[in-house]
């Protein structure tokens, strides 16, 4: 009796210590798709968010197309039937927390910040997935290239990340980092996302400027790309490039936002 | 009249000038000054002339004609409670400027943003003077304001909802409340004509608008043409509001307070009104743009904030006297 019951407390407790991988996965955010996408085995992802197929958004958007996409809806989600949802921390949060009351398992995955984030990011949701070795293997390769594109400067030139509403980061955001690790010196210093007035801006007379490319259909916020000073500071010296869809997720896609950037450097030197 | 704007003008023009001294980068007035008008060499002409001076211009009109438009429509209307931001005629403008804007019309032609704000404005202002007859009634016209709000404030909601741009939405803020952050001498340029004609058919109704005071019959058989008068308030009132709302946004309450607070300095007559109110609607605007980069300089906190803060509790004190009145 004694043993029974012995038996069927172990047989139980069994899946919750060795958790084994989950067979069906559904991702509700533009990032923790991309590094879903880079670590599922064929079949294991059911559902990835809308946003992942935008080429303005996503740099994974041809790889998107072969995943069905959500809205970020609880009830879609749900009727997926899905083992585990993976959501960002700050968005869809309503309807990640009506999946764990129906009792399905939700992972949170904060965004990343710098450029150390993007192995722990591949690690946790590695785990998640049971798909450790795909993600050692990720960021060993991520490592290497990241140590190989990391030069040494003499002179950094100044540039600035600018975007719609006059929004700018600094060294302790993704963006930031990225800019640094391509050899440049970010005139917004060591601080997060802020508002780097137009002033400031032109009194800094950065090397670079590196604008956001528009958004479809018009927007009161974009035009301050337009402003006349804005296209002086471009007219008179500062090279110009874009960010793109590389530079918004922490995914070893921020390698090539690197590489570009780097390359745009040697040209203006 | 004219001892209240030797009060005035002296005070929009220290306004101005501190307006001009103000800013992120941190420079002493005997810099910039020069800077500003013989220019120069390295950032700060540009920083003076294509920042700042557009900034205090525009401060200058909008906030002028938006006093101008509350006492032209105070007096028309006979109702103190009369103000383009209030009864939605502000709100109707910001909605054709979002329509420019968002069907790309506005830069395929860079006059289509003020003409169409424009044409919502001429709407709102006929369907209010419809609405509320030619002796308007507080209450009627209270709530066709209201309801004109509501209709513009939605439909602006909806166009920038249903926008692909992910910053569409965002803007419902700006085009709300109104900011002069980051415009540039284009705006200017792309205002002024507006403004020059608006200030042009509004600078002939205070004869009128006093004749007025005495009723509609007393006023006719003074020679004065209603029609006429009645077309230049809502053409002169379109204009103005449409050029402003075009490139600041909904800027609320100026032509409520302004007009109510400098009433009493012109012995209530409704036609040096006009001036005076023009003279201190600058003033205000001036004022309220330095203390939102004085209170959050690292925030683009929105002008019609700060205007609405003063300007509601100045509505609710007419509301209740009119409320005193009628009992």
């Amino acid at each position: 009796m004694l043993r029974r019951a012995l038996i069927c407390l172990l047989l139980a407790a069994a899946p919750a210590a060795a958790q084994e991988a989950p067979a069906r996965v559904v991702s509700m955010n533009l990032c923790t798709d991309q590094l879903a996408m880079l670590l599922a085995a064929p079949g294991q992802l059911v559902s990835v968010s809308k946003l992942a197929r935008d080429p303005m958004s996503s740099a994974m958007a041809e790889e998107a197309k072969g995943y069905p996409v959500n809205h970020g809806q609880a009830e879609e989600v749900w009727l997926l039937r899905p083992d585990l949802v993976v959501v960002g921390s700050y968005t869809a949060q309503a309807a990640a927390q009506m999946l764990e009351r129906l009792g399905t398992r939700v992972l949170r995955v904060a965004p990343a910040a710098s450029l150390a984030d993007v192995p722990a990011r591949l690690r946790t949701l590695g785990e998640a997935m049971g798909r450790q070795k795909r993600a050692e293997a990720l960021i060993a390769e991520f490592e290497t290239r990241l140590a190989a594109l990391r030069a040494e400067m003499d002179r950094r030139p100044s540039a600035a990340l600018y975007y719609a509403n006059g929004y700018t980061t600094g060294d302790q955001t993704l963006a930031g980092e990225i800019l640094l690790a391509a050899g440049f010196h970010n005139i917004a210093g060591a601080r997060g996302g802020g508002q780097l007035p137009l002033e400031a801006l032109a009194m800094a007379e950065p090397e670079a400027l590196i604008t956001a490319r528009p958004y479809p259909g018009a927007s009161r916020s974009e035009e301050i790309l337009m402003h006349p000073v804005v296209r002086q500071l471009r007219a008179a010296r500062a090279a110009t490039a874009n960010t793109g869809s590389d530079w918004i997720c922490g995914t070893p896609h921020v390698l090539g936002a690197i590489e570009d950037l780097s390359r745009f450097r040697q040209e203006i030197e | 009249m004219t001892r209240a704007l030797a009060f005035l003008l002296p005070l929009v023009l220290a306004l101005a000038a501190v307006s001009l001294s103000i800013g992120p980068a941190d420079v002493s007035l005997p810099e910039s000054l020069p800077a500003l008008i013989f220019g120069g060499d390295g950032p700060l002409p540009m920083v003076m002339r294509e920042i700042r001076l557009p900034r205090v211009l525009l401060a200058l009109m909008i906030g002028g004609t938006l006093g101008l438009a509350g006492a032209a429509m105070q007096g028309y209307l006979r109702n103190p409670l009369a103000e383009p931001g209030l009864l939605g005629v502000s709100a109707s403008a910001a909605l054709g400027a979002v329509l420019a804007i968002q069907s790309g019309l506005s830069v395929a032609f860079a006059l289509a943003l003020p003409l169409s704000a424009l044409a919502g404005a001429v709407i709102a202002v006929l369907i209010l003077i419809m609405l509320a007859g030619p002796r308007a009634e507080t209450l009627t016209l209270i709530l066709a304001g209201v309801a004109l709000s509501a209709v513009a404030g939605a439909l602006t909601q909806l166009v920038l909802n249903l926008s692909p741009n992910p910053f569409a939405a965002s803007e419902i803020v700006f085009w709300m409340m109104g900011s002069l952050a980051d415009r540039s001498m284009l705006h200017v340029w792309l205002a002024l004509p507006f403004m020059a004609v608006g200030v042009l058919l509004l600078a002939g109704v205070g004869r009128g608008l006093d004749a007025l005071t005495l009723g509609e019959d007393a006023a006719a058989s003074m020679g004065i043409d209603l029609g006429l008068l009645r077309l230049r308030v809502v053409l002169g009132t379109a204009c103005v509001v449409g050029a402003g709302t075009a490139v600041a946004g909904a800027i609320g309450f100026v032509g409520l307070v302004v007009p109510h607070l400098l009433r009493g300095a012109v012995g209530g007559r409704p036609g040096p009104l006009l001036w005076v109110s023009a003279a201190g609607g600058a003033a205000m605007l001036l004022a309220a743009d330095i203390a939102v980069r004085v209170v959050a300089p690292d925030r683009d906190l929105k002008l019609g904030v700060l205007t609405a803060l003063v300007g509601a509790p100045f509505f609710l004190r007419l509301v209740w006297r009119s409320r005193g009145e009628r009992a």
